[in-house]
C-alpha cells in the first residue's frame, strides 16, 4: 500500500475548525474527566480490602470475558461480512440485512429470554422431564445458562454486528481493482482476502471490535443476571453496598484507563501504516459463487448468529407477549413510550454523527497530538459503566445549571431552579457522552481511507474546507455515516442507566419500562416493551441496511 | 451556539410554565411504578395535588439528589429498603419531619428516631422449605441454617442484594460482627449452588429440588402464590414458609419508606403525601398490591398474607440495618458469598 503523509499537503486549515474541535471535545470529555478526577479522592482502605478479597475474580472474569467475546465477534463479524459481501450462496442477499437483526436486541433482554427458555421451569427442560420421566432437578444434569459461558455466548450473539456492519461497509468501499490486481499477481481468493482485503479493512474491523469490547466491559445487566462477577458488577457493589461512590468511580476510572491502553495498543501495532484507496474505479462486486457443500457451510455459518441472536429470543418475547395478552401488552401508554424512544434515538443519532464528523475532519486538518488526545478522551465515555458516567454527566451539568440559576437570581431575585437537569436536552447530552465513541470510531475509520490526494485536488480547484468536506468527503463516506447513525440510534433505544436517572418527571421510554418490569422479576410482562424495542429498532436497521448496500460507489441505486 | 441558546430559552419557558401551575409535589421513587402509582393516584384524587414521578434505581436517585443538593426539584424520596434511607440521611439530603399523624400511624421501630425518614410498608426475610423433604420441626433459627446439617442444601441470592445486606446488618446488631461473620461463613459453606437470580428464583429452586431451604422476602412468595402463571403457582404450592427465631428475638424485618428532601419547595404537599401513605387507604393498597405487611397496626393484611398466620417480628429499630450495611458487604466479601 502506498502511504501518504497525513498532512493537508501545504493547505492552511482555518482556525474555526480548531476552535470547534476543542469546544466539542471538551464538552463531551468533561464527564469522563469528572470520573477520572475521583482517582484523587482518598479511598479509606477500601482498595486494600478489595484486593484481599474479590478484586482478583473481578479482573479474571473481565479478562476471560473480553478475550472470548473479542475472538467471537471478530470471527463472526468478519466471517459473515466477507461471505455475504463477496460470495454467492443460497439466501446470501437475504442474510445481508438479516445479520443486522441481533443489533436491535439489548443484551440483557437476550439474557432474560435464554434464562426463561433454558432454566428449570422453561420449556426445554420441561420437555426433557416429560419425555424422560424425570421429576426433579436431582434426576439429571443440564448445563447452567447462568454462567460465564452463557454470558460470553449472549454477548457474542448481540455484539458481533458491530464488527459485521463496519467490516461490510469497509469491504463495500473497497475497489475491486485492488482485489483483482492481487489475484492477477497470483493470489488465491483466500490470500486476496487475508493479505489485501483484510488489511485494508483493518481499521474498520478494529473499530468494531473495540466497540464490542467496550460494550462488554460496561455491561452490567447481562453479567449481573448471569451471576458473573466482573469489574463492572464490582463497581456497582462497591458503590451501592459499601456506600463508596468515590471508590466505585475509581474502579470505573481504572476500567477507562485499561480501555484507553487497549486502543492505544491497537493504534501502535498498526504503526505508521495507513491504508488508502488509490483508485476510484468502482464497479459491481463480482461475487464468488459457492456451490454445493461449500455454499451450505457458508449458509450455516451465517445463519447461526441470526438464529441465536435474533430468531430464538424474539420468538420467546413474542410468546411471552401472547401469554400476557396483546391488549394488555400494547394498550395504555405504549405509543407514547415508543414515540419517546424513537425521538430520543433519532436526535441523539444525528447529533452524535454531526459531532463525530466535525471532530474527525478537524483532526484530519490539524493532525496534532493534543487534538488527537482530546478526541480520544471524549470517546472514553463508552467504556465506562452507564451509571458511573451518568453521575459524571450530572456533576458538570448541575454546576452549569447552578451558575445559570444564580445569574438569573441576581437579575430577577427569584431562582428559576435547575433548567437543564432533568430535561430532554440533558438526555441528549448524556447520549452524546456515552455514544460518541460509536460514531467517532466509525466516521474516523472511514474518513481515514479517503485519500488525501482527492482532498488536495478539491482544494486546488478552489474548494474551502467546508465545501471540500461537503462535496468530496461526505459523499464518499455516506455509507459509513449512515452506519454511524444506525449504531447510535440502536444504542440509544437500548440505553438504560443514563436514561433512567436523567429523564424528566413522568417520562418513560421502552427501555425504562422493560427494566422496571424485568427487575421486579416479571419477565413475561417485560416481553412486550422489550419486543417493541426490537421492532422499533428494526425499522432503521432495515432502512439503513438498504442505504448502506446502495451507498457503494458504482452500485445501481 | 444560537441553537443552544434557543434550546435553553425554550426549556426555560417550559419550566416557567410549569411553576405557575396548581399545587404539586415532585417525587423521586425507587419503588416499581405499578406498586407506587395506584397510591399516588389515590392521593391526587383525595387531595387535588398533582404528583410528578421519576422512578429509577435508588442508588442513582441518591447520586442525583446528592449532586442537585439544595436546587433539586425533588420534594420526596421513596426507596424500597431502609439501607438507602439511612444512606440518604447520612448524605445530608433529607430533612426531618415532625408530624402527629406519622407518629401515631407508624410504630417507632419503623421510622428514624429524629424523623428523617418513615417506613411505609414492612416485609420479613424468612426461611422457605421443600414440604416433601423438610419437616418444619427441623427448622428453628437463622443461626441453625449455618450449622453442618444444612450442608449443600441452602439457596440464597447474591450478597449484592440490599436485602441480604440488611439481613446481615441486623445480625451484626444483635450478635456482634464476629459471630455474624461466622454465620455468613456457615451459610456460604452450606450453599447448594452459587448465588444467582432473585428471591423468586430461590423459592422456585426449592420447588425444583435444587435445594431444600431458601432465604427470601415474604412478598415474593405471596406474589408466586397469587401468580397468574401456572408454573409459579405450582412451585409455591410445594414450598412452605417458616418464620424463624420465634422463641427468641423474632423474624428479620425491613421496610420500604420515604423521606422529605432538604430541597423540598412543596414541603406542605410532601408531608401531606407522607401522611397519606401512612393512612388507611394507602396502607391497604400497599398490602394488597404487593403482599407486604402494613405498618399501620389497624390496616388489614391481604388474605394471602393473613393465611401465613401471626408471627413475631424483630423489634430492633430498622435504622440499625442501614448503619451496618457497608460492614455487612465487607464480611460477605471476606467469606466469599458472592
Amino acid at each position: 500500500m502506498p502511504t501518504y503523509p497525513h498532512k493537508t499537503n501545504g493547505f492552511k486549515a482555518p482556525l474555526p475548525w480548531l476552535a470547534a474541535v476543542v469546544v466539542l471535545a471538551a464538552l463531551v470529555a468533561l464527564p469522563v474527566l469528572v470520573v477520572a478526577g475521583n482517582l484523587l479522592v482518598p479511598s479509606g482502605g477500601i482498595w486494600g480490602h478489595l484486593a484481599a478479597t474479590v478484586l482478583g475474580s473481578y479482573i479474571g472474569n473481565s479478562i476471560i470475558l473480553m478475550v472470548c467475546v473479542g475472538a467471537g465477534v471478530a470471527l463472526g463479524g468478519v466471517g459473515t461480512a466477507w461471505l455475504v459481501t463477496m460470495c454467492r450462496f443460497p439466501f446470501s442477499r437475504w442474510l445481508e440485512w438479516a445479520l443486522l437483526l441481533p443489533m436491535a436486541m439489548p443484551a440483557y433482554v437476550v439474557a432474560y429470554t435464554y434464562t426463561g427458555l433454558l432454566d428449570y421451569a422453561g420449556p426445554v427442560q420441561g420437555a426433557l422431564r416429560a419425555v424422560m420421566g424425570w421429576t426433579s432437578a436431582r434426576d439429571y444434569w443440564f448445563p447452567e445458562i447462568r454462567s460465564l459461558g452463557g454470558a460470553v455466548t449472549v454477548m457474542v450473539m448481540v455484539l458481533y454486528p458491530y464488527v459485521y456492519i463496519l467490516a461490510r461497509a469497509a469491504f463495500l468501499e473497497q475497489s475491486v481493482c485492488v482485489l483483482e490486481a492481487s489475484r492477477t499477481l497470483g493470489r488465491g481468493p483466500w490470500r486476496a482476502f487475508s493479505q489485501v482485503a483484510l488489511p485494508l479493512a483493518r481499521p474498520a474491523v478494529m473499530a468494531g471490535i473495540a466497540l464490542a469490547l467496550m460494550e462488554t466491559l460496561n455491561d452490567f445487566g447481562t453479567v449481573h443476571y448471569f451471576a458473573v462477577d466482573t469489574f463492572t458488577t464490582g463497581i456497582y457493589r462497591t458503590w451501592l453496598g459499601m456506600g463508596q461512590p468515590a471508590v466505585a468511580a475509581q474502579l470505573g476510572a481504572v476500567l477507562m484507563i485499561f480501555v484507553a491502553a487497549l486502543i492505544a495498543l491497537e493504534r501502535w501495532s498498526r504503526g505508521g501504516a495507513k491504508s488508502h484507496h488509490t483508485t476510484s474505479r468502482y464497479r459491481r462486486l463480482p461475487r464468488i459463487p459457492l456451490p454445493g457443500w461449500r455454499g451450505g457451510l457458508a449458509l450455516a455459518f451465517s445463519l447461526l448468529p441470526v438464529l441465536l441472536g435474533f430468531v430464538i429470543p424474539a420468538g420467546m418475547l413474542t410468546w411471552w407477549t401472547f401469554q400476557v395478552g396483546l391488549s394488555a401488552s400494547f394498550g395504555g401508554d405504549f405509543t407514547r413510550l415508543a414515540g419517546n424512544s424513537l425521538l430520543l434515538a433519532l436526535v441523539a443519532g444525528l447529533a452524535a454523527v454531526a459531532v463525530a464528523v466535525v471532530l474527525a475532519y478537524a483532526q484530519r486538518l490539524h493532525p496534532r497530538p493534543l487534538i488527537r488526545l482530546a478526541v480520544r478522551v471524549a470517546s472514553l465515555g463508552y467504556a465506562v459503566p452507564g451509571s458511573v458516567i451518568a453521575v459524571g454527566i450530572m456533576v458538570p451539568l448541575v454546576a452549569l445549571d447552578r451558575s445559570i440559576a444564580r445569574t438569573v437570581e441576581g437579575w430577577t431575585g427569584a431562582s428559576p431552579g435547575l433548567l437543564l437537569t432533568g430535561t430532554i436536552f440533558a438526555l441528549v447530552y448524556a447520549y452524546l457522552v456515552r455514544f460518541l465513541a460509536v460514531s467517532a470510531n466509525t466516521v474516523e475509520a472511514s474518513l481515514g481511507k479517503v485519500t488525501p490526494s482527492l482532498e488536495a485536488a478539491a482544494r486546488t480547484l478552489g474548494c474551502g474546507t467546508v465545501s471540500a468536506l461537503r462535496r468530496v468527503h461526505l459523499p464518499i463516506i455516506k455509507g459509513s455515516l449512515l452506519s454511524a447513525v444506525l449504531l447510535v440510534f440502536v444504542d440509544v433505544m437500548k440505553e438504560l442507566p443514563a436514561t433512567l436517572i436523567m429523564r424528566p418527571f413522568n417520562f418513560d421510554t421502552l427501555a425504562t419500562r422493560t427494566f422496571t418490569l424485568a427487575s421486579d422479576e416479571r419477565l413475561a410482562d417485560a416481553g412486550a416493551p422489550a419486543l417493541a424495542i426490537v421492532l422499533v429498532g428494526l425499522v432503521p436497521v432495515l432502512l439503513l441496511s438498504r442505504a448502506i448496500a446502495k451507498s457503494r460507489p458504482g452500485e445501481p441505486s | 451556539m444560537r441553537l443552544f441558546s434557543r434550546l435553553a430559552l425554550t426549556v426555560a419557558a417550559c419550566m416557567a410554565a410549569g411553576t405557575v401551575s396548581a399545587a404539586e409535589v415532585n417525587v423521586y421513587s425507587a419503588r416499581k411504578d405499578h406498586l407506587i402509582k395506584p397510591v399516588l393516584d389515590a392521593f391526587t384524587q383525595a387531595s387535588g395535588i398533582t404528583v410528578n414521578l421519576l422512578s429509577a434505581n435508588e442508588t442513582q436517585l441518591l447520586e442525583r439528589l446528592k449532586s442537585e443538593g439544595k436546587d433539586s426539584p425533588a420534594d420526596l424520596f421513596i426507596t424500597t429498603d431502609v439501607a438507602h434511607l439511612h444512606a440518604a440521611r447520612v448524605a445530608g439530603i433529607l430533612a426531618p419531619v415532625q408530624s402527629a399523624v406519622l407518629a401515631k400511624n407508624i410504630p417507632a421501630q419503623y421510622h428514624d428516631p429524629q424523623g428523617y425518614w418513615y417506613g411505609l410498608s414492612a416485609r420479613a426475610r424468612v426461611i422457605f422449605y421443600a414440604m416433601d423433604r423438610v419437616k418444619p420441626t427441623d427448622l428453628s433459627t437463622y443461626e441453625d441454617l449455618a450449622t453442618a446439617k444444612w450442608k449443600g442444601r441452602i439457596c440464597v441470592r447474591s450478597s449484592s442484594s440490599t436485602y441480604n445486606q440488611s439481613l446481615l446488618g441486623g445480625l451484626i446488631a444483635v450478635m456482634g460482627p464476629e459471630k455474624a461473620e461466622a454465620w455468613a461463613k456457615g451459610i456460604t459453606d452450606n450453599m447448594a449452588r452459587k448465588p444467582q437470580g432473585g428471591d423468586r428464583d430461590q423459592i422456585a429452586a426449592v420447588a425444583a429440588g435444587q435445594c431444600d431451604v431458601a432465604i427470601a422476602n415474604t412478598y415474593y412468595f405471596g406474589g408466586m402464590q397469587t401468580s397468574d402463571k401456572a408454573d409459579e403457582k405450582a412451585a409455591a404450592a410445594k414450598v412452605g414458609l417458616f418464620f424463624p427465631n420465634q422463641a427468641d428475638r423474632g423474624a428479620h424485618m425491613n421496610v420500604a419508606g420515604a423521606g422529605l428532601t432538604i430541597s423540598a419547595k412543596n414541603k406542605a404537599e410532601a408531608v401531606k403525601l407522607l401522611e397519606f401513605m401512612s393512612g388507611e387507604v394507602a396502607q391497604k393498597l400497599f398490602a394488597e398490591a404487593n403482599n407486604e405487611f402494613p405498618v399501620l397496626p389497624s390496616a388489614k393484611m391481604s388474605p394471602t398474607v393473613a393465611a401465613w398466620g401471626p408471627f413475631k417480628g424483630e423489634k430492633i429499630n430498622v435504622a440499625m440495618l442501614g448503619e451496618n450495611a457497608s460492614q455487612a458487604v465487607r464480611i460477605f466479601d471476606r467469606v466469599g458469598w458472592r
